[in-house]
């Protein structure tokens, strides 16, 4: 457990500890993190994935045809892990049905298809404003019916992280966004830092934390200046100025920049005494408290050379990438194939369908140039150089777990904590063999979580096989208990009603059998 | 007399081991072999019967005795792995007599073709169809077993085994494609430093 009071003495000293590895590639920010963010036109269809966070989806409570308002809930449920979604404008559900999803496989998912009247009209919820005299659960409950789920990336539910069930030291808002490219949560921290501010004391009010510190890394100066603007008649919050190196806005690798503490691989940030939140997220938590709205846009990065003009938007969830390409004036000539990435190119994963939408979690889209994209060249053998050691940000070691994913050796690799991964991507950066080390744990850690769904499921299905056995043989048993004591009433009846009766009726009908079979062999007899 | 006391002697000794061994023995019992136990814990539990013998247990006990470890087409080369290495035996390629190794399926009732003639929650032995007689039957997709005993029994021939549908759930990144060809690549080197 940390103390958060000494934390906040040591940041305001300018004392920042560091986490072991780390790379730092080019940041490439400034192609879309000088212009303002962008409103931009409604696509002509909105695509929303019924599911868009971590846990369970809600079950769909509208159909086909129906007209649905900007921010009304599209799927429902009472289970505590489910988020909804929210039609992101005023429109027409006009299909309900499998639709390539915003992941690394582009899979197709439930999906919601929305065609938009033009009009926007918003179903606001009634509007809290004095959030001070309202009690936790009805916050909570409206974040969670905003539909919020962390924006920074993992897309966890945000009111179920908002209920620790341990005393929060120090509340941390990450604006560190230490990947190269991206640029969104800067714009946002520029433009909309009042409003951050805003879900930070909503926060402080649900949380009631030791200490706030609000985390921006020293290459987003405009940000850190707009912050510390919103702060500035607010003492209780400290402003860290962290140093640039990725993956510094990794929560425990945040953590342990703030804190000189390491989270226990094992357990949460709350184990310690930390809750992190991102910025856009305390924005969205505004935006639900303090107006009444669902979570139905997030800003978006639109960059890379490939386009004319790289941006920040505000994208609805559920808009297609081939409308924000048209937006950011996407020029195909540019590229050697047509490639987008969504997300960062540390941890991003390149999509191959311009119809798969933004959801929660989507921050960016990369569309780099040939210049930006030289080929990739075949892996080649590890030589053992150990660089990827030093760059691991979780203080594991790659090369171990890269020989034993690719073994399938899992228990091994279990063994070297390959379950402390955060994929951030910096080993394969600083490879020299061109090693995609990341797919080797990517792979290994689904394969794990594979064999061990399967062992569940094998698990289940002895079980049931064995109760199944015991039934049988238990509904045999009281078969052949009940014809014994059936045989026994009978033979007992029979006696009953004069054993003497019973068997000269049977003698009666043998002696009648042998004067047939008598009979009969007479006549064959004679016929002969 | 040193030799009868020797008898004598050893004679005794022979008596308290004995009594000893005897007591163990049923102080010490172990009421299952922990082998099969082992053994059927490895096994995929599909109750199938391509081994040839009425479920997976009967097959961990065959095993047990010295049976083939190759038998077990749903198991397929991982389970037949981790079979030799608990038998201490070399691996062996899949017995194809028994089958071949198939991805995984499951049982789907065309729902309208169904008479309702129970035999094929007769011959489920995860439980995993219900219905009642005369009454339409349907199968619990998450307890099933793909284990294809349903099929055969059913006179109306309603029943397909269809393949377990991949989501983002369950999907995996496939390794054998050269990075940059397949969809959900992590980009890092494609980035100029």
């Amino acid at each position: 457990m940390i103390d958060a009071n000494n934390v906040v003495q040591q940041i305001t000293k300018g004392q920042l500890f560091d986490f072991a590895g780390g790379v730092h590639p080019p940041q490439q920010k400034s192609l879309s993190n000088t212009t303002p963010i962008n409103t931009i036109a409604e696509p002509e269809r909105l695509y929303i994935p019924v599911k868009q966070h971590i846990g369970v989806q809600g079950s769909i409570r509208v159909c086909i045809g129906q007209n649905v308002s900007k921010g009304e809930p599209l799927t429902t449920s009472g289970n505590p892990f489910a988020v909804p979604v929210h039609a992101s404008t005023s429109g027409m559900v006009v299909e309900i049905t499998e639709h390539p999803s915003a992941h690394p496989s582009g899979l197709p998912e439930t999906t919601i298809i929305i065609e938009p009247d033009g009009h926007a009209q918003w179903q606001l919820m009634p509007v809290i404003t004095d959030y001070f005299s309202e009690d936790k659960v009805t916050l909570l409950e409206r974040i969670c019916q905003a539909g919020i789920s962390g924006l920074g990336g993992a897309g966890f539910p945000t009111h179920i992280k908002t209920n620790p069930q341990k005393p929060v030291e120090c509340l941390i808002i990450n604006g560190i966004e230490c990947e190269p490219y991206i640029s969104s949560d800067d714009r946002i921290m520029r433009e909309h830092a009042w409003q951050i501010k805003q879900g930070i004391n909503i926060l402080r009010h649900i949380i009631n934390p030791k200490q706030i510190i609000i985390a921006v890394e020293d290459n987003k100066p405009e940000a850190m200046d707009a912050i510390k603007t919103a702060c500035i008649d607010d003492t209780s919050i400290t402003i860290a100025n962290v140093p640039t190196k990725y993956p510094a806005g990794g929560e425990r690798q945040l953590i342990q920049v703030l804190t000189g503490e390491e989270v226990p691989h094992d357990g949460l940030p709350i184990d310690i005494g930390c809750l992190m939140y991102n910025v856009g997220t305390c924005y969205a938590i505004a935006d639900a408290v303090l107006h009444g709205k669902a979570l139905v846009q997030r800003v978006v990065t639109l960059t890379g050379q490939a386009l004319k003009a790289p941006q920040n938007v505000w994208a609805l969830l559920g808009t297609p990438i081939h409308h924000l390409l048209t937006v950011g004036d996407y020029d195909p000539q540019r590229q050697r194939s047509q490639k987008v990435i969504m997300g960062g190119p540390m941890m991003g994963f390149t999509v191959h369908n311009d119809l798969v939408p933004v959801v929660k979690i989507t921050n960016c889209l990369l569309v780099p140039d040939r210049e930006e994209l030289p080929d990739i060249q075949d892996e080649r053998p590890c030589i053992r150089c150990g660089l990827c050691a030093d760059a691991c940000p979780a203080g594991l070691l790659p090369q171990q777990l890269f020989w034993h994913s690719k073994a399938k050796e899992y228990d091994k690799a279990q063994a070297y904590n390959l379950d402390a991964c955060i994929e951030c991507g910096a080993c394969a950066y600083v490879c020299p063999s061109e090693i995609p080390l990341v797919h080797y744990y990517r792979k290994a850690k689904s394969d794990i979580k594979h064999q061990a769904a399967e062992k569940e499921k094998s698990e289940k299905a002895r079980e049931r096989f064995e109760t199944r056995q015991a039934r049988l043989l238990a509904d045999k048993q009281a078969r052949e208990e009940k014809h014994r004591l059936a045989a026994e009433a009978r033979k007992k009846a029979m006696e009953q009603k004069g054993g003497s009766d019973a068997k000269d009726k049977i003698a009666a009908a043998l002696a009648r059998a042998k004067a047939k079979r008598a009979a009969a062999q007479t006549n064959k007899d004679a016929e002969e | 007399m040193t030799l009868i006391t020797a008898l004598i002697i050893l004679g005794v000794l022979a008596l308290i081991f004995g009594g000893i061994l005897g007591y163990s023995a049923i102080k010490f019992k172990v009421d299952a072999d922990p082998l099969v136990e082992q053994i059927d814990a490895i096994l995929p539990q599909t109750q199938c019967g391509q081994c040839g013998y009425p479920g997976c247990k009967p097959y961990a006990e065959a095993i047990a005795n010295g049976d083939e470890i190759n038998k077990c087409p749903p198991g397929g080369e991982a389970t037949i792995k981790q079979l030799a290495d608990l038998m201490g035996v070399e691996p062996k390629p899949l017995d194809g007599d028994h089958g071949v190794e198939d991805i995984k399926k499951v049982a789907y009732i065309r729902e309208a073709e169904c008479i309702g003639c129970t035999k094929c929650i007769q011959a489920c032995p995860v439980d995993a169809i219900i219905g009642a007689s005369k009454q339409m039957h349907t199968v619990i997709i998450d307890e099933c077993t793909g284990c294809d005993l349903c099929v055969a029994p059913c006179p109306v021939d309603c029943i397909d085994m269809l393949p377990v549908k991949e989501t983002p759930k369950t999907w995996q990144w496939d390794l054998a494609h050269s990075p940059g060809e397949q969809l959900g690549d992590i980009p890092i080197k494609q980035v100029n430093s």
